[in-house]
């Protein structure tokens, strides 16, 4: 089927995320706006304004009620998903570049920037779900600096009160969200700043793409390299498809360097891996610049990317997508 | 001579760090023990005199010193005086500061003539001392144990009949095997096996890896270390056709430092300042050295225009047998010299004013096995002569037309010469039996404004060598000979960007074939490509296919395959003349690879290897494999990907009579080979199957072990949850409750 092309922002796209039943899709970008879509056809639903800056990052929680958002006007932002108001505002002394909500939607985690004599830092609020969800504690639950590279990327784990984090160096961590101690780490997990971090559905595993031109997928315990996917270009996004053994790959060639390179040289299309033998099984062209985020329908019946040229496509897979059977019967578990 | 202190250990072997030298230790151990006599020297060769001049003598001397900057004091000096006669004894002590103040003066003052009659010869005092102390009973050298090497050629027995090939990537060389799809694997590989890049002997024998203190060879099926050549700071290496010698230059003049080796194998004092060496391949010992041919040039270039003229490389240039070599003085001369002794052949250069460039001609297989047959024994034809060709540009102030002469050597009887005229430029392209040879003749018009070509091609093998011109419009960029063959094929272009290469410009091209009508005994054009970009030809070293290739731009890879025998099965046989002209080329296929700069055929002539160095550009570096039809087999895009090189594979040692033999049987041998593809290619399957059915079962048994370990540690959430439901269950429940007892009232 055609992709449907979201022609909602005017600058490149930060990150882009579906609600768990999939029909919504959360988008944010440079331009300050968040917006909402339709997955089935497109159709804006609406915007959430109020960002002053780049909104580096959104997670919308598991009841799709809230939404929260991080961006470059150093502020945390909780939005009602249904009015689109903003509910609370929480303000740093730099930019958030990571938010995440956790599996009971109980707690928010947010990544800030390393900057102007302030360490990088990781806090963790309560959510008080009572009544509208205006009435917040300003106070993070738990604050901590981790000593070393600077986190980027970072989301819950599996079990309570661990966060996974990835750093600027690629190294790979656990840390106790409530002692702020580093519970396990991979020092060498990406040999360069690591991209992306989604989890499997079940959060036993996740993948990490790195500007080192792989993606890994990662045990969450064991925080073990489980897979490997290398491709030729730098990685911006990294997402596991359900359903199906595959996982989708995103990058190009560095924004900065874009008007140098040619279309074909710059490798801006969506690689769908095989998640178990590390083959690459296909690609979606489209993008223009490189693609900066990439997100899989939780229901596995659609994906869409968002890129440096300010579209988000949105790809619904056929119907052969779900029969083929390119690599014979083999059973293999989600 | 002075000779260094730590030359007389054992051979130091500074390369390898497992063998542990000794002798630095041994060294160093005896400078400490003699200490204090270091900086006293011996002055032989002093004038024998009497007491009266002393005086004189010491001031005279003195002052010879300091003439080079090494000051010594009359009152350092002490004259040994032979009792008997009253006279000196012809040398002399001087007793300097420290030692190196001595080292300074033996190295300014050692040789120095001191008059008609006496020159100076310094050493040092240990030196005399510890020479003077050897034990003079010649002990019988204890002859080493003989240890079997390994066979340098057993690549070529593999059982499978597989080429090999080297890449260098980052900072890993690996040697890999190349055949049937099944049959590739890695042979060797080693991490920091060079510092700068490798190479194949021509043979394929050895292979050159080039580091800071100088070249080293390895071979065998190990890939053990075979030779050494210590030439620091080497950058670049060519070896003779037949592995028997190697030169090597580096861009930084050689200086023997105080107390380097000394040694057969090393630079002596007077190789200082060049850049040149001729190596022995097999004993590793040093032959001689050169200067940089173009110094001057360079400078020049470096001052004027911004653009460096590339010193042409090879400078040294080998007979096809190995046995001269010889280099240009542009300009002036071309000196020969022979090997094994490296000296000037008949003690004199071959005097050309003028000349420029100059090519050896190449034997083909017919020569060398005349050549074979001869050192037999046997009668058969005289084997041939070594052809020299050069030439001389035009020269207005004595009106002399431009020369392109063909020498015999070592008779230097000129055999043809040929006159030019309204040249800008000549290149020189021998056919690779040596049966042709062809000038590409630059030629400007009266305005000098523009450029067009003529092709002078000179049949060797026919009598008083008759010449041909092809005359053509446009600029030939590229010539290249068919090996083995009598055709060969020109890029040409009239592009008006050529010579101004700006980037993302590509340069249009014309691509022709021309070969020899043996009914009229010229060269006629087969077929012209119109409207290409290709720039590369490379023939197959088989002759017959050729690949046309794009290298070096930015928006266009192309490769095209030709055949040029397509209406004949058999290699070798050329044009009957029956069919039409030029109806046997036919296009086989083109491919793409994307920001190539290198193409090579293996030596078989059966692949075609493209790659993209990160020398060049940082773009999609890698490499691809493709048959002769264009077929992809392998690609492996790889950052910092540098060099892909086919290993060489020696002439063949099978006799005419048994190359006929294999071609007769080439239906019986395919359909050997068809059933061996076809077993393998089901095995293939089979591994790929059960690989993939492995990875699925690994894959599983661990999901369902984090399946079983998650619900563990899940266990207090999920009965969180469940505890939630029950309430609501309840408060439900409640609800239907009332409602039924609103029934009953």
């Amino acid at each position: 089927m055609r992709p449907i092309l979201l022609q909602g922002h005017e600058r490149s796209l930060t990150q882009i995320k579906f609600n768990p039943e999939g029909d919504l899709l959360f988008s944010c970008s440079k331009d300050h706006v968040i917006n909402v879509w339709f997955t089935h056809n497109g159709e804006r639903l609406g915007t959430y304004d109020g960002h002053n800056g780049t909104v580096w990052s959104i997670d919308v929680d598991s009841q799709s009620r809230f939404l929260v958002s991080g961006s470059a006007d150093n502020t945390l932002r909780l939005w009602s998903v249904q009015t689109g108001k903003c509910l609370y505002k929480w303000e740093f002394p730099t930019a958030v570049k990571r938010v995440a909500f956790s599996d009971d939607d109980e707690q928010i985690v947010c990544v800030t920037e390393q900057r102007m004599g302030y360490q990088g830092a990781i806090r963790v609020f309560n959510i008080n779900r009572d009544g509208d969800g205006s009435n917040q504690s300003k106070e993070p639950a738990s604050f901590f600096n981790p000593i070393g590279s600077k986190a980027v990327v970072c989301a819950f784990a599996q079990s309570p009160n661990l966060l996974i984090t990835g750093h600027e160096s690629g190294k790979i961590a656990i840390f106790d969200a409530k002692t702020g101690e580093e519970v396990q780490n991979n020092e060498r997990a990406h040999m360069d700043v690591v991209t992306d971090l989604q989890l499997s559905p079940d959060r036993s595993y996740f993948i990490t793409s790195s500007k080192d031109k792989t993606a890994r997928i990662h045990d969450t315990r064991t925080l073990m390299v489980i897979k490997t996917y290398s491709t030729e270009t730098p990685l911006n996004s990294a997402a596991i498809a359900p359903l199906k053994p595959y996982v989708l790959l995103g990058g190009g060639q560095d924004a900065m360097s874009v008007t140098t390179t040619s279309l074909r040289q710059g490798k801006f299309e969506t690689r769908f891996w095989h998640k178990i033998f590390e083959e690459e099984v296909g690609r979606v062209k489209g993008h223009f610049g490189p693609i900066n985020t990439i997100a899989v329908s939780p229901r596995g019946d659609c994906y869409a990317s968002g890129g440096e040229d300010g579209f988000v496509r949105v790809h619904h897979f056929d119907e052969s997508y779900f029969r083929a059977k390119p690599y014979g019967d083999l059973e293999i578990e989600d | 001579m002075a000779p260094a202190p730590n030359g007389v250990g054992p051979h130091v072997n500074g390369f390898d760090e497992e063998d542990i030298d000794y002798s630095d230790i041994d060294a160093k151990y005896q400078v400490q023990y003699e200490e204090g006599l270091d900086n006293v020297v011996v002055v032989d060769g002093v004038p024998v005199i009497d007491k009266s001049k002393v005086e004189k003598l010491l001031a005279k001397i003195a002052k010879e010193f300091s003439k080079k900057g090494s000051h010594v004091k009359t009152d350092d000096m002490f004259i040994p005086w032979d009792e008997k006669t009253g006279k000196s004894k012809g040398f002399l002590f001087l007793d300097f500061k420290t030692a190196e103040d001595a080292a300074f003066a033996i190295a300014a003052m050692h040789g120095h003539p001191f008059d008609s009659k006496h020159r100076f010869y310094l050493n040092r005092f240990t030196d005399i001392e510890r020479y003077s102390n050897l034990d003079e009973t010649y002990h019988e050298p204890e002859p080493e144990p003989y240890t079997q090497k390994e066979h340098l050629r057993a690549w070529l027995g593999d059982p499978q009949g597989r080429d090999q090939y080297v890449t260098y990537r980052g900072d890993e060389v690996e040697i890999h095997w190349h055949g049937k799809p099944s049959q590739c694997e890695t042979a060797f590989s080693k991490t920091n096996w060079t510092d700068l890049y490798v190479q194949w002997s021509p043979l394929g024998t050895y292979l050159a890896s080039l580091h800071r203190p100088g070249v080293r060879l390895w071979g065998g099926n190990s890939w053990a270390h075979q030779q050494r050549f210590a030439h620091p700071l080497v950058r670049l290496l060519d070896f003779s056709p037949n592995e028997n010698y190697l030169v090597t230059w580096s861009h930084d003049a050689i200086v023997v430092p105080e107390g380097a080796q000394q040694g057969p194998q090393f630079f002596s004092p007077e190789d200082e300042g060049n850049n040149i060496a001729v190596w022995d391949v097999k004993t590793g010992n040093l032959l001689r050295t050169f200067p940089s041919s173009y110094p001057e040039q360079e400078e020049q270039g470096a001052a004027g225009a911004g653009k460096k003229p590339q010193m042409p490389w090879p400078t040294m240039k080998w007979s096809p047998d190995d046995k001269y070599v010889a280099r240009v003085t542009p300009g002036q001369q071309i000196s020969v010299y022979e090997l094994p002794s490296m000296g000037l052949v008949d003690k004199k250069s071959i005097k050309i004013e003028g000349v420029v460039d100059f090519e050896w001609c190449p034997l083909g297989d017919k020569d060398r096995d005349d050549e074979a047959k001869a050192a037999a024994g046997a009668k058969g034809r005289k084997p041939r002569q070594n052809i020299l060709t050069y030439w001389t540009p035009e020269s207005s102030d004595q009106n002399q037309p431009a020369r392109v002469t063909v020498m015999e050597f070592p008779s230097r009887q000129i055999l043809r010469q040929k006159n030019l005229f309204s040249v800008t430029e000549c290149k020189l392209y021998w056919q690779n039996q040596g049966d042709f040879l062809c000038v590409q003749v630059d030629r400007h018009t009266k305005t000098k404004k523009s450029i067009f070509c003529n092709l002078e091609i000179f049949r060797v093998r026919e009598k008083d060598f008759p010449v041909e011109v092809v005359e053509l419009k446009d600029t030939v960029v590229n010539f290249s000979w068919e090996p083995k063959g009598e055709r060969f094929a020109i890029v040409s272009s009239s592009d008006p960007n050529l010579g101004n290469p700006a980037p993302g410009i590509t340069i249009k091209t014309d691509v022709s074939f021309y070969a020899h009508d043996r009914t009229k005994g010229n060269f006629r054009l087969l077929r012209t490509l119109p409207a290409r970009t290709s720039n590369t030809i490379r023939w197959s070293p088989k002759g017959r296919h050729v690949v046309l290739a794009t290298v070096g731009s930015t928006s266009k890879s192309e490769l095209e395959f030709w055949d040029m025998d397509f209406n004949h099965d058999d290699y070798g046989k050329g044009p009957t003349g029956k069919e039409e002209w030029g109806s046997g080329i036919q296009y086989l296929g083109a491919a793409d690879h994307y920001a190539v700069t290198d193409a090579e055929w293996d030596p078989s002539g059966r692949y075609m290897a493209t790659s993209a160095s990160a020398w060049r550009h940082t773009i999609e570096n890698g490499y691809a494999i493709w048959d002769f039809k264009g077929t992809e087999l392998q690609k492996n895009i790889l950052d910092r990907f540098k060099q892909f090189l086919w290993r060489p594979r020696p002439r063949t040692l099978l006799t005419k009579e048994q190359q006929r033999q294999i071609r007769k049987s080439l239906k019986e041998y395919s359909r050997q080979f068809e059933e061996e593809d076809a077993a393998e290619e089901s095995n293939v399957s089979a591994e790929l199957i059960a690989q993939r059915k492995r990875l699925v079962d690994e894959w599983n048994a661990w999901r369902i072990r984090c399946r079983d370990e998650g619900p563990k540690r899940k266990g207090k959430e999920n009965g969180k949850k469940e505890e939630e439901k029950e309430e609501i269950e309840v408060w439900i429940d409640e609800v239907i409750e009332q409602i039924e007892e609103e029934v009953v009232e």
